[in-house]
């Protein structure tokens, strides 16, 4: 079964992450680096994508005509999708594991960011038996 | 030397000889993680020569050179890594491939395999994936296709699972009689596992996948004649031929799931539903009835109702009883409360349901809730119906599945008053 574990943030969130001291910044992007390499290594890895940041993002609705009509203004609180990971693992639990550690990511002075993973199933297009 | 019309196809004979020549490599080299290696490099090799230059006199002597030379490369330079030269070309020269290897050992040889590819040591993703590669003579790609996940991803699962079988020791030896009979029943719960992966797949883009249960079904076979006095092999043989049997029927074009109620009987594939039945027969007076013979024949009596208001739920009951007895498994539970409600009525099975819901085995999972959903319609209560059809439909992982339950949920809710409709 294949789940997504997404990292999401404010745009706060993401303004300070712009902040950070290169030390912090290079720490994390290592890390993020190998945590890759290591769901590769362990036969789970399915897809990862970082994502633009939110002052690039757009809601788009269709016009009267079909035409696009955009609107960039958010709500300070909204939270915005950073980057995910989709991986194919034998159970929910597995999942949550590799959300663990990917919380785990280092953050400003070497402490631990503890972020959030939003962990949710890829839908198949065949009945797993569960059991 | 082209190829002629009269040669057999490439690819099927390709795979029948994978795990032949794979048990003469392991045989001589006693590693079984890069003679599996150089026997797929070896078969890749041959998918490309042979359409060019024709077939080998003996493809199987022709794959077992090239598999030798591949291991041969293959210990020195693991050896020129260890600085160990001089012994290892002493070693070498003990290593001539042969010839021809004779087949005196090519049933035990995939059974072997089989063993081994199935071991308990391994998780399930790992055993079916080593087992479509080094016993069915898929490629990496091919495996990596019909589970959907990069092909460098399925090549690190196959690499973990053989360093895991080193790691364990396993010998290559068939298993103790007394191991023997419960290594067997891993191996069939590992064939069993691909079959459904490929028959539980939506038609549609997804074909490849249906492959899957062909070759599951291709695999089983051969343990049927590897195993011919396993009453159990030929039940689960009899279990797939039954179940397949019914594939054209219970999808739409789109992939839209068809329940077996309202499926169209004349796309059922008759001639294997025969040879299913045949099989079966054939084993039920025979010996131990196990699992699958009683699943087979629960399948059977299915595919043998021309109408399906003609089907015999009683003696399908009476099969889930005794299917009850023999597993601790609750979906045999759960399938036995709709042969309840068939026999006796909805409102008997659903208090059979109130008892599953205490196995924390099944209390979340959505089959419990499409069950009940189905039995409250049943029993005429759609307002609780429509809240579980939608429940389940939450809870499962398959898209297809989905949409059957809240198109079932749908269905029911547009009869009913708006009031109710909006609890």
């Amino acid at each position: 079964m294949k789940y997504i574990l997404m990292m999401n943030g404010t745009k706060a969130h993401f303004s300070e992450y712009a902040k950070w001291p290169k030390k912090d910044m290079e720490a994390n992007v290592a890390f993020m680096r190998a945590f890759s390499k290591q769901l590769k290594d362990e036969g789970v890895y399915v897809a990862t994508e970082g994502l633009g940041w939110p002052d690039q993002a757009k809601l788009v609705r269709a016009g009267k005509d079909g035409t696009p009509m955009t609107d960039g203004v958010f709500p300070e609180s909204k939270e915005f999708l950073a980057g995910y990971w989709i991986v194919d693992v034998e159970s929910p639990e597995q999942a949550y594991k590799i959300a663990a550690r990917a919380s785990a990511a280092p953050g400003l002075d070497g402490v631990l960011c503890n972020m959030p993973i939003e962990v949710r199933q890829v839908l198949g297009s065949h009945s797993d038996l569960g059991l | 030397m082209t190829r002629q019309l009269s040669d057999p196809p490439i690819e099927p004979l390709l795979r029948d000889l994978t795990p032949q020549v794979l048990g003469i490599v392991v045989r001589r080299f006693r590693d079984f993680a890069a003679a599996e290696d150089a026997v797929q490099e070896a078969s890749l090799a041959a998918a490309t020569q042979w359409p060019r230059d024709g077939l080998p006199q003996n493809p199987r002597a022709w794959l077992t050179q090239v598999a030798f030379r591949r291991m041969t490369d293959h210990i020195r330079s693991e050896s020129a890594r260890r600085h160990r030269e001089s012994e290892a070309a002493l070693e070498m020269d003990q290593l001539a491939p042969p010839v021809d290897a004779t087949g005196e050992s090519d049933h035990d040889d995939t059974l072997i395999l089989l063993f081994m590819c199935c071991h308990p040591a391994l998780t399930l993703a790992s055993a079916i994936a080593l087992t479509l590669r080094a016993v069915g003579g898929l490629t990496t790609a091919e495996i990596a296709h019909a589970f959907l996940v990069p092909e460098t991803t399925m090549a690190q699962r196959i690499s973990r699972a053989k360093q895991n079988i080193t790691d364990s020791g396993i010998p290559f030896q068939l298993p103790t009689t007394e191991e023997r009979a419960q290594r067997l029943r891993a191996v069939l719960h590992v064939l069993y596992l691909i079959f459904n992966e490929g028959y539980t797949s939506s038609a549609g883009p997804d074909l490849r996948r249906a492959d899957l249960s062909h070759e599951a079904m291709r695999l089983t076979r051969i343990v049927r004649q590897l195993q011919p006095d396993d009453t159990e092999v030929a039940g689960l043989l009899a279990l797939m031929l039954l179940t397949d049997a019914r594939r054209q029927a219970r999808t739409t074009a789109e992939g839209e799931l068809i329940p077996l109620s309202q499926q169209d009987r004349s796309l059922w594939d008759h001639q294997q539903i025969a040879e299913g039945v045949a099989v079966l027969t054939a084993t039920l007076p025979r010996g131990a009835i196990g699992p699958y013979q009683l699943q087979a024949a629960i399948a059977a009596i299915h595919d043998e109702a021309a109408r399906v208001e003609d089907t015999d739920w009683p003696q399908i009951l009476a099969l889930y009883d005794l299917l009850k007895r023999m597993s601790d498994n609750p979906m045999v539970a759960l399938n036995r409360a709709i042969a309840v409600a068939m026999v006796h009525g909805p409102r008997k099975a659903l208090e059979l349901l109130d008892a599953l819901k205490m196995d924390a085995r099944l209390a979340d999972h959505h089959r419990l809730e499409a069950v009940r959903g189905h039995l409250l319609e049943l029993a005429g209560d759609h307002r609780r119906a429509v809240w579980h059809y939608r429940a389940a439909a939450g809870k499962t992982g398959s898209l297809p599945e989905r949409n059957y339950l809240l198109a079932q949920a749908a269905r029911l809710s547009s009869k009913l008053p708006l009031t109710n409709e909006q609890e």
